[in-house]
C-alpha cells in the first residue's frame, strides 16, 4: 500500500519540489547533528564537573556555581574543574571553527592551522612571552595573534605564485611549523626553571592548572570572532568552487579571504595562548564533522562542536583513564597522527578535500 | 529577459607579472547573439574572458557593461547580469547536483537571508532547461563528463544572467557531448535571448554555432565578424600558422576548415 502510494506520488513532484526536498533533508541532518553534539558537550561538561579524584553531587556543584561556600567543592570544583572544563569547551570551539575555516578555504584537509604552522607560531610566541619575557594576560594573546598572522602571511607570500595555492602552501607550512616548534623547544630549554607541565602546554597543549584568568580572553575572542566567521559562512561555502567561480558568483574573494584568515587566526591564537596548541584538534574537527553532517552544508558550527567534544573528552581521558595524568594534547595527538597518515595516503591517490 | 545589455572592451591591456597578454584591444559583443572567441594556445582568449567578468584587473583600458566599468561595479550586482563558467570549475566532494546548481543563486541572496521559494524555482528551471532534473539528488562526483558540464551550465543558468561567458565549455567532452552542449547554449540564446560569449578550440564548431567570431592573435583582434568573413584560409594561416582549405559545410551553409599538414595530402594545394 505504502509502496504503491509512493510510486503514484513520485511523478507528481515538480522539479522545484525535488529541489526543496533535497535542501530540507540536508539542513535537517545538520540541525540534528548540531543538537546531538551540543547535548554530548553538555553531558561531558557536567561529568567533568562531578567526577574526579573526589565525586561531588550535582547539588554541591550547583551550589558552587551559584557562589555558595561548599567545603572542599568550592576549591576543587570552583577553582580547578570549572575553569578547566570551560576552557576545554571554549578552546575546542575555537580550534574546530578556525581549523575548518582554513581547510574549507584552501580546499584541503591538510591545510589546517596546526599543520601549516599557524598554531606553532602562536605557541612559540606565547611560550617566549611567558617563559622568557615573564609577561602574562592579554599581552600574551596579542603576541600570539601577531605571530599567528605573521606566519599566515609568510606562508601565503611564499606559496603564492600567480594565484596558485594548494600543495605548495601545505609543504611550506609544514616546514615553517617544524622551525617554529624547534624555536619553542629552544625557548623552553633556555628557561632557568621550567616544569614539565608548562613545557607540554607549549609543545602539545595542556589544561593543567588552568584558571579563569586564562579562560576569559578565549571566551571574549569567541564571542567577537565566531559571528564574523558565521557572517562569512556563505562566502566560505562559495570559495569551495574555486576562486574564479566564486568571484563570478558575486563573492569578493580577496576581501572575504582576508576576513576569514584574520578571524580564524584570531580564534586559534587566543585558544593557543591559553591552552597551548592542543595537537590535531583543529585538524581533526572539520573532517569528522564533514563525515557526520554530509556534503553541501556549512561546517563551521558542527566542526566547532566536534572540536569542543574532542578537547573535553580528551582532557577527561588524559586525567583519569590512565595511571598517570596525561596532557590533553597527548591524547588528541594519538588520535590525530594516524588520521594524518591516512589523509596523506588518500590525497596521493585522489585530490583531497573535506 | 527584455533588457538588452551591451558589453564592450576599450583599449584593454592585460597581463600577468611581466608578461603582457592582451594589448590595446577594442571590441563590442553583439547583444542577444552567440559570439565565439578563437585563436591559438596562449593567445589571450581565456585572459580576455576572465577580465570581461572582473576576474582580472586591466593594466590599461576598460571593460564596459552598459557603459559602466565592470571593475567598479558591486560584485553581486555584476553577477546578476553577467555569468561566467570557468574552464575547470571545482565541485566540492560529495555535493549533490541540486545543491551545486543552487550555488548559482548566491548573487540573488543576502548575507543571512533564508532560501526562498523563488530560489527553488530558479534552480528547478535551470535543471529542467539542461535536462538534469532527474540527476537532482545524485552526487556530482558520479556523473559523466557530459552530464557534469550540463550541471555546471545549469548552475550558471540559476544565476539568471542576461550575459553568459563560457571558457571552453566543450573541453574534455567527446564529439556528441560537444554538440549537445552547444545545442543547449543555442537553445538558451533562442528562447531567452541570452547573450553568449564562449572561447572555443574547435574552429568548425565555432563557425557552426556562433553568429559572430573573434579571432585573436598575439593579444590583438586579427579578424572579427560573421563566420564566413572570419573563417578563411588567410585567417587560419595568420592566426594558427597553418595551411588549410576552407569549404562550405553542406549541412549548415557555413564555412568549415580542413587542416593541411605535411602528410597524407594527396591533392596539391
Amino acid at each position: 500500500m505504502t509502496l504503491e502510494r509512493s510510486v503514484a506520488d513520485a511523478p507528481l513532484l515538480s522539479t522545484a519540489q525535488v529541489v526543496a526536498r533535497g535542501r530540507v533533508r540536508r539542513t535537517a541532518r545538520r540541525r540534528w547533528v548540531i543538537a546531538v553534539l551540543a547535548a554530548l558537550i553538555v553531558l561531558g561538561y557536567i561529568v567533568s564537573l562531578l567526577v574526579g579524584q573526589t565525586f561531588y553531587s550535582p547539588a554541591e556543584v550547583i551550589g558552587v556555581i551559584l557562589g555558595q561556600d561548599v567545603p572542599g567543592a568550592s576549591f576543587t570544583v570552583g577553582r580547578l574543574r570549572l575553569p578547566r572544563a570551560t576552557l576545554a569547551v571554549l578552546a575546542g570551539l575555537c580550534f574546530g571553527m578556525g581549523g575548518v575555516t582554513f581547510q574549507t578555504m584552501l580546499r584541503n584537509p591538510l591545510a589546517s592551522p596546526d599543520i601549516i604552522g599557524i598554531s606553532s607560531g602562536a605557541s612559540a610566541a606565547a611560550a617566549f612571552a611567558i617563559v622568557t619575557l615573564s609577561i602574562s594576560g592579554t599581552a600574551v594573546s596579542v603576541l600570539a595573534i601577531g605571530a599567528g598572522l605573521g606566519v599566515a602571511l609568510l606562508i601565503y607570500a611564499l606559496s603564492f605564485k600567480s594565484g596558485v595555492l594548494g600543495t605548495r602552501l601545505i609543504l611550506i607550512g609544514i616546514g615553517i611549523a617544524a622551525m617554529l616548534d624547534s624555536l619553542t623547544a629552544y625557548v623552553l630549554s633556555r628557561a632557568a626553571m621550567w616544569d614539565l607541565q608548562e613545557a607540554t602546554r607549549w609543545l602539545t597543549g595542556n589544561l593543567n592548572g588552568v584558571s579563569w584568568a586564562q579562560t576569559v580572553p578565549v571566551l571574549i575572542a569567541l564571542v567577537v570572532l565566531a559571528p564574523v566567521l558565521l557572517g562569512q559562512s556563505r562566502n566560505l561555502s562559495m570559495s569551495q568552487l574555486g576562486d574564479d567561480t566564486a568571484s563570478a558568483l558575486g563573492v569578493r574573494v580577496e576581501r572575504s579571504r582576508l576576513i576569514l584568515i584574520i578571524a580564524a587566526v584570531g580564534l586559534i591564537a587566543f585558544a593557543t595562548a591559553a591552552a597551548g596548541p592542543i595537537a590535531f584538534v583543529a585538524f581533526l574537527a572539520g573532517p569528522i564533522a564533514a563525515r557526520i553532517v554530509g556534503p553541501g552544508v556549512s561546517l563551521l558550527v558542527p566542526a566547532a562542536l566536534v572540536g569542543a567534544l574532542l578537547v573535553l573528552v580528551g582532557d577527561f581521558l588524559g586525567q583519569f583513564a590512565f595511571g598517570t595524568r596525561m596532557p590533553v594534547g597527548v591524547i588528541t595527538g594519538v588520535l590525530g597522527a594516524p588520521y594524518l597518515i591516512y589523509l596523506i595516503i588518500r590525497t596521493n591517490r585522489a585530490g583531497g578535500s573535506l | 529577459m527584455t533588457l538588452i545589455h551591451t558589453l564592450a572592451v576599450e583599449n584593454l591591456t592585460l597581463g600577468y607579472g611581466d608578461r603582457t597578454v592582451i594589448e590595446g584591444l577594442d571590441l563590442v559583443v553583439p547583444a542577444g547573439r552567440i559570439t565565439a572567441i578563437v585563436g591559438a594556445n596562449a593567445c589571450g582568449k581565456s585572459t580576455l574572458l576572465r577580465s570581461m567578468s572582473r576576474l582580472l584587473v586591466p593594466r590599461a583600458g576598460q571593460v564596459l557593461l552598459d557603459g559602466k566599468q565592470v571593475h567598479r561595479m558591486p560584485a553581486k550586482e555584476l553577477a546578476r547580469t553577467l555569468g561566467l563558467l570557468p574552464q575547470s570549475p571545482i565541485a566540492p566532494e560529495g555535493i549533490t547536483v541540486a545543491d551545486l546548481v543552487g550555488r548559482g543563486r548566491n548573487p540573488h541572496q543576502r548575507m543571512f537571508s533564508r532560501w526562498s521559494a523563488e530560489d527553488d524555482e530558479a534552480v528547478a528551471a535551470a535543471l529542467d532547461a539542461t535536462d538534469t532534473a532527474s540527476l537532482a539528488d545524485r552526487s556530482v562526483d558520479e556523473l559523466s563528463g557530459g552530464q557534469r558540464q550540463r550541471v555546471w551550465i545549469a548552475m550558471a543558468l540559476a544565476q539568471q544572467t542576461d550575459l553568459l561567458l563560457l571558457d571552453e565549455p566543450t573541453t574534455f567532452l567527446d564529439v556528441s557531448h560537444q554538440v549537445e552542449v552547444l545545442d543547449l547554449l543555442t537553445d538558451l540564446n533562442h528562447s531567452r535571448g541570452t547573450t553568449i560569449v564562449m572561447v572555443l578550440h574547435d574552429l568548425n564548431l565555432a563557425a557552426r554555432y556562433a553568429d559572430h567570431l573573434i579571432a585573436l592573435a598575439d593579444g590583438r583582434v586579427h579578424a572579427v565578424g560573421a563566420p564566413h568573413e572570419v573563417l578563411t584560409e588567410e585567417t587560419v594561416q595568420a592566426v594558427f600558422g597553418l595551411s588549410s582549405r576552407v569549404l562550405l559545410d553542406p549541412t549548415s551553409g557555413r564555412p568549415m576548415m580542413l587542416p593541411i599538414g605535411r602528410h597524407n595530402v594527396s591533392v596539391p594545394v
